[in-house]
């Protein structure tokens, strides 16, 4: 058991911290979305032209082929310095990673590159009004016709959507087949006229989210991925892609969100109320437990090249702390929590936690299931 | 980076497991528990197979080992719910190697780490302090003030103590006088004892959740096994969630404790506020997932409860923890009344 650095690792955290503090291009502009998402565009091109941007991929795709523990330090190393993310992380995270493992040779000469320098941005359509938790019962259906595929349905939840070029799109293309075995995972070219966006507001104000609505949308036989009836299956992937990448930011982020609330606590006078210290002790123990939790399942993986279903426990532990986080800051703070302001935003924002990326309940069914084996409801 | 036991650490792990399981059966758990009594053949086993010294230094006729190696018995002792005088041992080995002058350490640690000779430590700051084991040792480790002082057991009047948990002996001792530890650094063996306890609250926890999982598994009712209703399940997946909490925060504890002494005592507390409060809630909530005959003398759960509630309070209960961890992460210590 050793939690410090190996000189090489030491020697790869170095590099990204010094490549950051030369490039570290400041805060993304606030305000005004479509600035933002350029400056994000921008961003990841520069990441790219330094060989940051694919740090997961294999180095024959162009990204860096770097090891567990190195695309942790390199999270970790992004989230300390509050640089903004890549403009297409989806593509980076899910998009790209399922090309690459279920992907035809065409397919990766096509989409990774502009994945990559965020020429080309990716969103993924997944949830449906009528399926969220129950993701393989979606009813978007996709009908073959002369070398292809057309495509009618909702689809929800869908960030970046407005700037996308390529959607993840899992749809129904075989009716009758039972539910999970009747999925196509397809890549959907989303400038055309038979596909409509439109920003979801959300509670806070703002719309980070879209809905997209499909009416027979054309996706050319060349665009399945995986193959025909094999959309679980490929699908499933992206979500543990998307688990495994966003677990070490995330503690980084809790951390830095629990020393502002510390900070916060003595600026009003909290700091030597009872109360507030044992939650703030919570707080601290949780955000720990969920940094040391990561090291372990990053450990086990390396160890055995599996990633396991822990990555449910550690969504669940973070949703439950960023929401008692922000709780307590708006004690702290009073009626004036009440105001717009970051920390309000912040509050608002934490509800969504314990439900995008896989409700609680969803996390709750999986440990249950899959670590301690009990039996399944259905 | 390697949050993970090595190859020889795992073998002390599953030997510890299979030791224990032979000899501490649950009816055998349940037969000294009830004569609230100990083995002296176990005590002399693994006084032969050397876990008495694991964490005492080669010198004082220990292995020499670390706070990882302590741990790992503990969780696995936490887990048989044996019961057995080790972590009473344990402590006055702690805090006798943190503080004690040269000829203190050579004159009681060789008998604590062979086992001969025992030493007990008090677990609590106060006079009326609760000493697991003072009945069976030859020194005992008390405080007095911010201090400790080594007496011979001889020279003090124990007086048993009957606490819910009946796998361990406790009492309460009064004695005057003493042999001071010289050493300033009592502080790092109270901090490295939270973690020996910390380390058995989670085998604790592991144990009633494996019960509880178990019957989940077994039991039906409405037809079927009460394990795949929500209600029961996630009720189990937080167990889980509890218990490894508890686990990842005490073994990084007990690494500090060796490779990193300035996080210790925060780390220390973590992991003691976390598995404290991880056994108590786990057992409890075996409790409700067995139903009535959780609640029966006749099944082994209450051992597990009683020991958790009880091992919770020792050296700190979590609240207390937890108000040293606020003032350890950058809040003031909390302001005397008046």
């Amino acid at each position: 058991m050793d939690l410090t650095l190996t000189s090489e690792e030491r020697g790869f955290r170095d590099e990204v911290r010094s490549w950051l503090e030369a490039n570290h291009p400041g805060p993304s502009p606030e305000g005004d979305d479509q600035a933002r998402f350029e400056f994000e565009r921008e961003w990841q091109g520069k990441l790219h032209e330094a060989g940051w941007a694919g740090i997961s991929w294999p180095k024959e795709y162009g990204g860096r082929g770097a090891t567990l523990i190195e695309q942790v330090i390199f999270s970790e190393e992004m989230a300390r310095s509050k640089a903004p993310r890549p403009a297409n992380v989806l593509g980076l995270v899910m998009g790209g990673p399922v090309v690459i493992a279920h992907g035809s040779e065409e397919q990766k000469e096509r989409f990774l590159e502009p994945i990559l320098s965020a020429e080309e941005i990716w969103c993924q359509g997944f949830s449906e009004p009528e399926s969220g938790s129950d993701l393989a019962s979606l009813k978007t259906k996709a009908v073959p016709q002369n070398g292809g595929w057309r495509v009618t349905g909702q689809k929800v939840w869908t960030t970046f959507a407005h700037e996308a070029r390529w959607c993840m799109l899992l749809a129904r293309s075989d009716p009758d087949a039972p539910k999970h075995k009747g999925l196509t995972y397809f890549i959907l070219d989303m400038e055309q006229d038979a596909v409509d966006v439109r920003p979801l507001r959300q509670i806070t104000g703002e719309a980070e989210f879209n809905e997209i609505f499909m009416e027979d949308a054309y996706i050319p036989d060349d665009d399945v991925v995986g193959g025909v009836g094999n959309g679980w299956m490929v699908g499933i992937t992206t979500l543990m892609h998307e688990r495994a990448g966003l677990g070490a930011a995330s503690a980084v982020a809790l951390r830095r969100e629990l020393d502002e609330l510390i900070a916060l606590a003595r600026e009003r006078g909290a700091a030597d109320d009872p109360l507030v210290r044992d939650r703030i002790a919570r707080l601290q123990i949780s955000a720990e437990a969920l940094r040391l939790g990561g090291l372990r399942t990053l450990t086990q993986t390396m160890r055995t090249g599996i990633p396991g279903p822990e990555g449910s426990l550690a969504k669940w532990q973070w949703a439950d702390t960023n929401q008692a986080l922000t709780e307590l800051a708006t004690e702290i703070l009073g009626t004036e929590s009440l105001e717009r302001s970051d920390w309000s935003y912040r509050f608002l924002r934490a509800r969504a936690n314990s439900i995008e990326g896989g409700t609680t309940e969803v996390m709750k069914n999986i440990v249950a299931e899959r670590v301690l084996g009990l039996p399944r409801l259905r | 980076m390697d949050f993970g036991f090595n190859d020889e650490q795992q073998e002390i792990q599953r030997t510890a497991r299979e030791f224990l399981s032979a000899r501490f059966t649950p009816e055998k758990v349940r037969e000294l528990a009830e004569s609230r009594s100990y083995d002296d053949a176990l005590w002399s086993e693994i006084s032969e197979l050397g876990w008495p010294g694991i964490a005492i230094d080669e010198e004082h006729g220990g292995q020499g080992l670390g706070m990882v190696e302590l741990v790992i018995l503990c969780e696995e002792l936490g887990f048989a719910c044996a019961p057995i005088q080790f972590l009473s041992n344990a402590a006055a080995g702690l805090f006798i190697d943190a503080a004690g002058s040269d000829e203190q350490r050579g004159r009681w640690l060789p008998g604590i780490a062979s086992g001969e000779t025992l030493g007990a430590a008090a677990f609590t700051p106060e006079e009326d302090a609760i000493v697991p084991d003072a009945q069976g040792a030859a020194v005992l480790v008390l405080p007095q003030g911010d201090d400790g002082v080594l007496v011979e057991r001889s020279a003090a009047d124990v007086k048993p103590l009957e606490l819910i948990d009946s796998t361990r002996s406790y009492a309460q001792v009064e004695a005057s006088g003493g042999d001071p530890l010289p050493d300033a650094h009592l502080h790092r063996g109270a901090d490295r004892l939270m973690v020996a306890i910390a380390a058995e609250l989670t085998g604790i926890a592991q144990r009633a959740m494996e019960m509880a999982v178990a019957y989940a598994k077994d039991r039906e009712q409405f037809g079927r096994p009460i394990g795949s209703y929500q209600a029961v399940s996630h009720r189990c997946a937080k167990m889980l969630l509890d218990t490894e909490e508890a686990r990842s925060l005490t073994y990084y504890a007990a690494w500090t404790a060796g490779a990193e002494p300035e996080s210790l005592p925060l780390a220390a507390s973590m992991a003691k506020a976390r598995a404290s409060d991880a056994a108590w809630e786990v057992a409890a909530s075996a409790l409700q997932v067995l139903g009535g005959i959780g609640f029966t003398w006749e099944h082994d759960l209450h051992f597990l409860l009683k020991r958790a509630k009880v091992t919770g309070e020792l050296m700190g209960s979590a609240r207390e923890h937890r108000e040293r961890v606020a003032g350890l992460v950058g809040l003031a210590a909390e302001p005397v009344a008046g």
